[in-house]
């Protein structure tokens, strides 16, 4: 039975209660916090069940490795407490139901994993990926299904998580680079969480693209742009890989603008809050997120999701700043994507 | 040559009059589902003089007349019951005068929906008409003759109340014009304030007199248009949506859609919210406000807006939509018919639990497709089933089920519209006596002879 | 017959007559005739009946199938799957009604001269290469490329003066080309479209054997019918070459300076070819000859690139003429619209576009103010 490795008393003795001191949405103090959430630990009802709208951070915030937005999210499902609408809940549940309509590349040990996100099928080309592709998966069958932790849903990650590890083994895959940030955090953060095995090494697209711009590093021609970082949700899983951010931006001439709300202070894009909770708490985020973006100068805002860039990306474009995915901006680098492309 | 058809090609020219098989067969049928009838005769006239001398012909010789559009109505209206004369109205397809300040256009009786719409965007680029989603070739007349519905249905009633004035062909042969048009040189109104004779016409499928002139309200056009979708699992709080959406006055068009296919639709109930603005201020107030009015629906888990991919938007926001279209080929059959009855808002819940039914019944592909009509004061809830051509079996369960959405609407207090000559006879049957009385008068007095589409609105 | 599988799909919604945006019917059948019949759903349903045996071949059956300019304006703006195989269905009609031997007699004569002359002039082969005489162009021997002229730039008046100015500029140009001359047999794409497709698989591996032979592995082509079915077709006959239309090795020869032109002070338009734009995508070479020549004014008609109108020649009715005249013919609507957009000379890149529209201003009498003119000669025009 797949269950969450979580500890109680790893809460009870917390010196911090960062998970929840540290939440932008709530504000609350130690005290506080460490008792919601043992209370939350016990099966107890708690306003955070009710209040917290799925950023993820607290994943991050918690240095002691004990899960608080699993756990909440457990309990939610537990009590049927739902974070989206029913309608938005069921039909992401249906969207990511695999369909038999899944694509397979050249596919070798080494593949590169697209998810369920049809722009890679177009963006991933180039002297960056030659080494691997055409050596691809792509499909709900390879869908990692973390999103559902938005959806107060865990169940439909323990039915097919599974699965879709299983899926990949049986290519022969031994590595996976990971295109979707959200993918890697499913095998090496949510997968370990639960106890699943994943019999296949897994690598974040931002190690991979680090190395080979070094590989390629005579053809790079520094960018000299400003530009603004947009942290997705689920790099509060994969946070031992945010530093391939500034590494990478160095690498190809980008200054990435110092500002309020980035790294542990990032805001997410809002767009699952517009379908969860409505316009006010969503425009409120966005808003903020992309001010803050103006304020300081930034030319760029590079995406590492292409949903965040779904939900953003026109707005920022509206502010005059160019949204652009890493994948473009690396591209543009080595001189494979004039400027228009990349936006 | 017999000597009707010797004396259509003198007036239309030999090379736009047929009585060829090919043109007999393509013209005898719709795409749709009703059965089959051949014309005698196929003309394409370009002017009104030349219409008026084909129905002085027919009425001397007791032909039937049948005005045809582009034939999409899928109801089989310009299937000829009774043969005679099919009239292509499409060769009459100019634009004849836009009145920019007054936000009018005067189009001939076969003008289309696209071309109405390009010349628009590129001549008049702040004007805009209530175009419906049929393909481009639909023609504005026989969209109006109808009582279509398009974009700005839910702001401005009808595509009939968005028009001011008409020119007609009597089955005498006169010309009538109906609206200011008939003592102002402007075209300003199709009938106050004058008696309104455009209900003569209107909605009488060609049965007592042949549109060969419309001029149609223009709306202003703005610079930016969104779309938004809002889902929710109960189709019992729709009518509630509507309601407050409706209240803000700050959309466009509202459709709502339910399908089971593909999996992004299946289970749920989908508003389509259209928003125009030609600041991005003006907009974002909109979207906001539509957002806000619906916000009791998000707090209870009700529904919510989804996330529209980014390659569902520009498909929604075409006009016309050719997605639209598209559903005739679901059985890769190229077919597709659905009854839509005007009816309250208030019965979408039931509309909806309805063609699942018949759907499982009759084993057939469907979309429940809706549109508002006005600010909610009604909807026309369309029971789309898509069918394969080559397959008669399942064009006939398809026929059966449209058969009871016609029993259906009419005992929930729905109104078919653009019937078949089925429910035709249906609304006959259930009409008040009285208004079945007046509907007799103006059949009589105005096709005495019974020649203007004959089959359809038999009264007499 | 083939696709018969599919002709049923058709939702007659008539999005395959207009053009994208819906400006103006784009269907030249339909725009000429109007009749539903003779559009392409009118085409794809009286396929389905005739095949159902609901209607009989007639001549108005053939008219309605052999008047098809095969243009693909439905091919780019059907909105459904099988929109790409729509030239292709009208084809595969037109072979059964040639196998069944009722087809119009212009479709037949048209056949019959092909068969026994290896052109639709009736003239002898002998005289195929003569075009050539006084120009600098050389018979093929080991060049890089096979200029192949086709059978209407070797026999039409009309279309040598453009196959003289075409060679000339390419040898101006320094291209290393050849002409095949009096051993040049016809392409077979136009014998193709008219539903010959025994005679042209015979002209087509007799052409690839003769391309072998010789060791031609590239091919200029003047004409866009013939790079068509070059691309298209002879691959599937194992007949791989490296193949682009004239247009397509001049752009960047032209826009490089490599051929320096002289200021040409005129309004242009350009008149894209069915056959090498909507059919092979080509929209943008013959564009920047005309953009590279110092003083021209380039204007657009409204109706250009995938959404042009066709002149009406293809399909076979450049040799057959079952399209027609009149005053709603496709040639005579486009060269007034070429007059709307206050153009002296209408580009063209096609031979066929070329004597159709060349006839189509003449009987418009719009001689004094509007010119067709083949890119390349508005090139050699302006050589320095």
């Amino acid at each position: 039975m797949i269950a969450l490795k979580y500890d109680e008393n790893l809460c009870k003795t917390c010196p911090t209660g960062d998970c929840l001191v540290k939440c932008q949405y709530l504000d609350v103090e130690k005290k506080t916090a460490v008792a919601e959430m043992v209370k939350i630990g016990q099966g107890e009802d708690s306003f955070v069940l009710k209040e917290c709208v799925t950023c993820y951070a607290c994943e991050e915030y918690c240095k002691r490795g004990n899960h608080p937005f699993y756990l909440i999210t457990e309990r939610r499902e537990e009590k049927g407490i739902l974070t989206s609408p029913r309608a938005i809940t069921q039909q992401w549940i249906h969207i990511g139901e695999p369909q038999g309509k899944y694509r397979l590349g050249d596919v070798k040990e080494r593949v590169l994993s697209f998810g369920f996100m049809p722009e890679f099928l177009q963006w991933v080309k180039g002297k960056l990926f030659e080494d691997v592709m055409p050596s691809f998966i792509f499909g709900q069958e390879f869908f990692c299904n973390v999103v559902y932790i938005h959806f107060a849903n865990t169940s439909i990650i323990k039915e097919r998580l599974p699965k879709i590890v299983d899926n990949i083994r049986k290519l022969g895959v031994k590595e996976v680079i990971f295109i979707h940030d959200e993918c890697y955090a499913a095998f090496t953060h949510l997968a370990p969480a639960y106890g699943i095995e994943v019999p296949f090494k897994s690598v974040h697209y931002f190690e991979y693209l680090y190395n080979r711009l070094k590989e390629l590093k005579d053809s790079i021609n520094p960018l000299n742009i400003r530009a603004a970082y947009q942290r997705p949700c689920s790099s509060r899983l994969s946070s031992d890989q945010h530093h391939f951010v500034a590494d990478i931006m160095k690498l190809i001439g980008v200054d990435l603008v110092e500002r309020e709300y980035q790294g542990e202070n990032a805001l997410c894009c809002g767009g699952i809050y517009a379908m969860a909770f409505g316009y006010d708490l969503a425009h409120d985020v966005q808003k903020r997120n992309i001010d803050d973006m103006v304020e300081h100068g930034a030319q760029y805002c590079v995406f590492n999701c292409p949903a965040c860039q779904s939900a953003i990306g026109h707005k920022v474009a509206k502010k005059g700043i160019t949204p652009i995915h890493l994948i473009h901006l690396c591209r543009m680098a080595i001189g494979e994507m004039g400027e228009q492309e990349g936006g | 040559m017999d000597d009707i058809a010797h004396s259509l090609a003198m007036i239309v020219g030999e090379a736009y009059f047929s009585n060829q098989p090919e043109e007999a067969y393509f013209y005898a049928r719709d795409p749709g589902l009703m059965p089959p009838h051949k014309p005698d005769y196929v003309v394409i006239p370009k002017c009104v003089e030349e219409i008026q001398e084909i129905v002085r012909l027919a009425g001397r010789e007791m032909i039937p007349l049948v005005p045809m559009g582009a034939g999409l109505a899928l109801t089989g209206l310009m299937i000829p019951l009774k043969g005679g004369i099919v009239i292509d109205m499409k060769r009459m397809n100019r634009i004849l005068k836009v009145n920019e300040k007054a936000r009018h256009v005067i189009v001939e009786g076969g003008t289309s929906q696209g071309l109405l719409k390009a010349y628009l965007e590129k001549n008049c680029p702040r004007l805009r008409h209530s175009i419906p989603d049929s393909p481009a070739a639909a023609t504005i007349a026989a969209n109006v003759m109808i009582h279509g519905q398009g974009r700005l249905t839910q702001q401005y009633g009808f595509n009939s109340d968005m028009i001011s004035g008409l020119e007609v062909v009597l089955a005498s042969g006169e010309v009538c014009k109906i609206g200011s048009c008939a003592v102002s040189p402007d075209w300003f109104s199709k009938g106050a304030p004058l008696p309104d004779l455009s209900g003569l016409f209107l909605g009488w499928f060609g049965a007592t007199g042949i549109i060969t002139k419309v001029a149609v309200k223009l709306y202003p056009r703005k610079k930016m248009r969104d779309v938004e979708i809002f889902i929710t699992d109960r189709e019992d709080l729709v009518p509630d949506m509507i309601y407050e959406l409706t209240h803000t006055e700050m959309v466009e068009d509202i459709n709502i859609f339910a399908q089971p296919k593909p999996m992004i639709f299946k289970d749920n109930h989908h508003i389509a919210i259209f928003i125009t603005g030609d600041t991005d201020e003006e907009l974002e107030f909109k979207r906001k406000m539509t957002w806000n009015s619906l916000d009791r629906f998000i707090k209870s888990k009700d529904g919510g807006f989804m996330g529209v991919p980014p390659v569902m938007k520009p498909t929604l926001l075409e006009m016309p939509q050719r997605s639209v279209s598209r559903f005739a080929d679901v059985k890769k059959g190229g077919g597709f018919e659905y009854s839509g009855p005007i009816i309250m808002v208030e019965k979408y819940p039931e509309c909806a639990r309805k063609i699942v039914e018949l759907a499982e019944k009759y084993d057939l592909g469907y979309s429940g497709m809706a549109r508002i009509i006005g600010r909610g004061h009604a909807m026309m809830y369309g029971f789309a089933f898509t069918f394969n051509r080559a397959d008669p079996d399942m064009m006939d369960r398809t026929r059966k089920a449209l058969r009871e959405v016609s029993e259906f609407a009419l005992e929930t207090g729905g109104v078919f519209w653009k019937a078949t000559v089925d429910e035709q006879q249906m609304a006959i049957e259930k009409m008040d006596p009285n208004t079945l009385g007046i509907m007799k008068m103006i059949k009589e007095n105005l096709d005495p002879n019974g020649i203007m589409n004959p089959g359809n609105w038999e009264v007499i | 017959m083939k696709y018969a599988d599919i002709v049923h799909r058709c939702f007659r919604c008539g999005y395959c007559k207009f053009t994208g945006d819906y400006t103006d019917f784009n269907c030249p059948t339909y725009r000429k005739f109007r009749f539903e019949t003779y559009s392409p759903g009118g085409r794809m349903w009286l396929i389905r009946a005739w095949l159902n045996d609901e209607i009989k071949n007639s001549d108005r059956f053939q008219e309605i199938l052999f008047s098809c300019a095969t243009c693909a304006n439905c091919v780019e703006h059907c909105v459904f799957t099988f929109s790409e195989d729509l030239v292709n269905i009208f084809i595969s009609a037109r072979e059964e009604m040639v196998n069944d031997g009722i087809i119009p007699p212009p479709v037949r004569d048209f056949l019959k001269n092909i068969n026994i002359n290896g052109n639709p002039y009736k003239e002898p082969a002998s005289e195929r290469g003569k075009w050539a005489a006084g120009t600098s162009v050389e018979p093929y021997k080991d060049q890089e490329y096979l200029f192949y002229i086709g059978c209407v730039g070797s026999y039409d008046e009309r279309g040598k003066k453009i196959a003289r100015a075409v060679g000339n500029l390419l040898v101006k140009a320094g291209v290393s080309i050849g002409i095949l001359g009096d051993r040049e047999t016809c392409d077979g794409n136009e014998v193709r479209t008219i539903g010959e497709a025994g005679l042209f698989q015979f002209l087509a591996e007799q052409n690839i054997a003769l391309f072998r032979d010789l060791g031609i592995k590239k091919i200029i082509t003047l004409d866009p019918h013939s790079f068509n079915t070059f691309k298209k077709d002879y691959p599937a006959l194992a007949g791989v070459f490296d193949v682009c239309h004239y247009t397509q090795i001049l752009a960047p020869l032209i826009q490089s300076g490599k051929i320096p032109l002289k200021e040409f002070h005129e309004k242009i338009t350009y008149h894209d070819p069915c056959y090498l734009g909507r059919h092979n995508g080509e929209y943008i070479a013959p564009r920047n000859i005309l953009k590279a020549i110092p003083g021209v004014e380039f204007v657009e008609m409204d109706r250009n690139r995938e959404n042009s109108f066709c002149c009406g020649g293809g399909g076979g009715n450049f040799f057959t003429d079952i399209l027609g005249g009149g005053e709603d013919s496709p040639g005579r609507i486009r060269v007034r619209e070429a007059l709307d957009t206050g153009a002296g000379i209408m580009a063209v890149a096609c031979p066929q576009c070329a004597k159709m529209l060349d006839d189509a201003v003449k009987i418009e009498q719009l001689d004094d103010r509007l010119k067709v003119m083949d890119v390349a000669e508005i090139a050699v025009n302006c050589l320095s």
